[in-house]
């Protein structure tokens, strides 16, 4: 499992990182993994604004459909429309394939999100 | 969880175990669509071991199978097999079986794992005759090999005239890397392919020699997401999604599987009540016009009005498309029909077409 550098990590497996008020938002190499073959992508509508919590999207894999919630709150302001011609790319590269941008409200929230340390242990524990 | 003798070979091979009905199954290895590809192209070896097995013996054998499956075993041929749904006497599905013959008085019956315990009481409660009914689930495993490249990889670990073994019939002690089997020319991908009983200890070894064998071939283990994606693109029913105790065998498109003319059965009169009317509703299939992806339970409906719902749904590998199966009411059966499926709440676009979504051509290679 590959845990990328500099990021911030939620316990639902998105990943975090920040450039200025921008947060980018994944979903973690372990989550893709354990969804298996990505085959669509549901993105949120720019300008939505979001409470932690929320569903960010829809990431839906052979198996099933999954709910990706945002970790932080804040405005959609902009969606990654690469990922509805080619989904896959969840599964090819995780930490590129971004699936929105939130305008941050609250910074605070980061710091209860984990790092990369932290994240590995919580990986470790789900087995 | 109920392991199959194939557990640890399962996790060895990187197999990902869910639990299916009660039993730890390996859902993927490499990537369900890697597997399913590979079977349609080459070829996949599935661990089916969850399987249940009833043997069903005695002079009133025939007599007794007659009454509680729609199909006729009656001018089967010894070394036959026979898809049948079992019906309640409402005309709902206990289970759709496989029916191997084995002689006049002895059926081989082939049952869903998750309706093996309910099957076997139900053939109890129905006895007739004189019958002898035993679950010999435990006395066999049982491994599926699938796709084109099945027959020639097969060929490696026998003798046997493999070519002699027609689809739907079987052969018994067919010697496989020197071990006993019984194989049938059947399975639940749409491909060419094989299915062995091999006795559970021998299962593992059997196991190996057919993955070495199929390297050169492209052959990959493959788990229940390949088998599942395989068996919709093919519309092969699954139960408890095309075929249920609410769900007929005349709705689920299956009539052929049943004959009235054979006399009485358990299921006939309702059933045949059904096909004379014609039934209110009928599984189809459909394609997404919109983008996403349809599920199984997932609302069908035309304006706002509900017409049916998904009976399965998903991204296909072979068609690469979003497709599903439905049961919908009869109105709005007829194909090129403009429907939507209700996704999170939302009405998406999708359009009636015609079942299976995919069929081989004769391309078995010898």
């Amino acid at each position: 499992m590959n845990i990328e550098k500099g990021l911030k990590y939620s316990k639902e497996h998105e990943w975090v990182r920040v450039e200025g008020n921008r947060a980018y938002i994944g979903i973690t190499d372990y989550a893709q993994n354990a969804l298996g073959d990505v085959v669509f992508v549901e993105l949120p509508e720019t300008g939505a604004d979001l409470e932690t919590g929320d569903t960010l999207g829809v990431v839906e894999s052979v198996k099933a459909a999954s709910d990706i919630y945002t970790p932080v709150s804040g405005t959609v302001v902009e969606v990654n429309d690469e990922l509805s011609e080619s989904p896959e790319k969840i599964n090819e590269s995780p930490y590129e394939a971004w699936i929105a941008v939130i305008e941050l409200n609250d910074f605070s929230q980061l710091d209860d999100l984990m790092d990369e340390y932290e994240y590995e242990q919580f990986c470790s524990k789900e087995g | 969880m109920k392991k199959t003798v194939l557990y640890e070979t399962h996790c060895s091979l990187g197999g990902k175990m869910v639990e299916f009905a009660g039993w730890a199954l390996p859902v993927q290895y490499s990537g369900i669509i890697e597997e399913h590809e590979r079977v349609r192209n080459a070829a996949g070896l599935f661990d089916v071991s969850h399987m249940g097995e009833i043997m069903i013996g005695g002079p009133d054998a025939e007599k007794f199978v007659q009454k509680i499956v729609t199909n006729n075993v009656k001018d089967m041929d010894t070394g036959r097999v026979q898809y049948s749904p079992m019906c309640y006497p409402d005309g709902g599905i206990v289970d759709d079986i496989l029916i191997y013959k084995f002689a006049d008085t002895k059926y081989f019956l082939v049952v869903n794992a998750s309706n093996a315990d309910k099957d076997f009481k139900w053939m109890k409660d129905n006895i007739e005759g004189k019958v002898e009914i035993r679950d010999v689930s435990n006395e066999y495993a049982q491994l599926a090999l699938q796709g084109p490249k099945a027959q020639k990889i097969l060929k490696m670990l026998t003798d046997f005239s493999l070519e002699a073994i027609k689809p739907f019939r079987f052969e018994q002690k067919v010697v496989i890397a020197g071990v006993d089997t019984i194989v049938s020319r059947t399975g639940y991908t749409g491909e060419d392919g094989f299915e062995l009983y091999i006795r559970p200890q021998n299962a593992e070894h059997v196991w190996d020699r057919i993955i070495e064998a199929g390297k050169t071939e492209g052959l990959v283990p493959a788990g229940l997401g390949a088998r599942d994606t395989l068996r919709f693109e093919a519309a092969l029913p699954l139960y408890g999604q095309e075929i249920s105790e609410d769900i007929t065998p005349i709705e689920a498109g299956l009539e052929r599987f049943v004959k009235f003319d054979k006399g009485d059965f358990i299921g006939r009169d309702a059933l045949l009540k059904q096909k004379e009317k014609g039934p209110d509703r009928k599984l189809v299939g459909f394609e997404m016009i919109d983008r996403g992806v349809p599920r199984s339970h997932y609302i069908v409906q035309v304006g706002s009005m509900e017409i049916g719902f998904v009976t399965s749904g998903n991204f296909s590998p072979t068609l690469k498309k979003n497709i599903g199966i439905a049961l919908l009411k009869k109105e709005y059966c007829e194909i090129g029909t403009d429907i939507e499926i209700v996704i999170r709440n939302k009405a998406m676009k999708a359009r009636v077409i015609k079942l299976p979504f995919y069929s081989k051509k004769r391309r078995i290679s010898l």
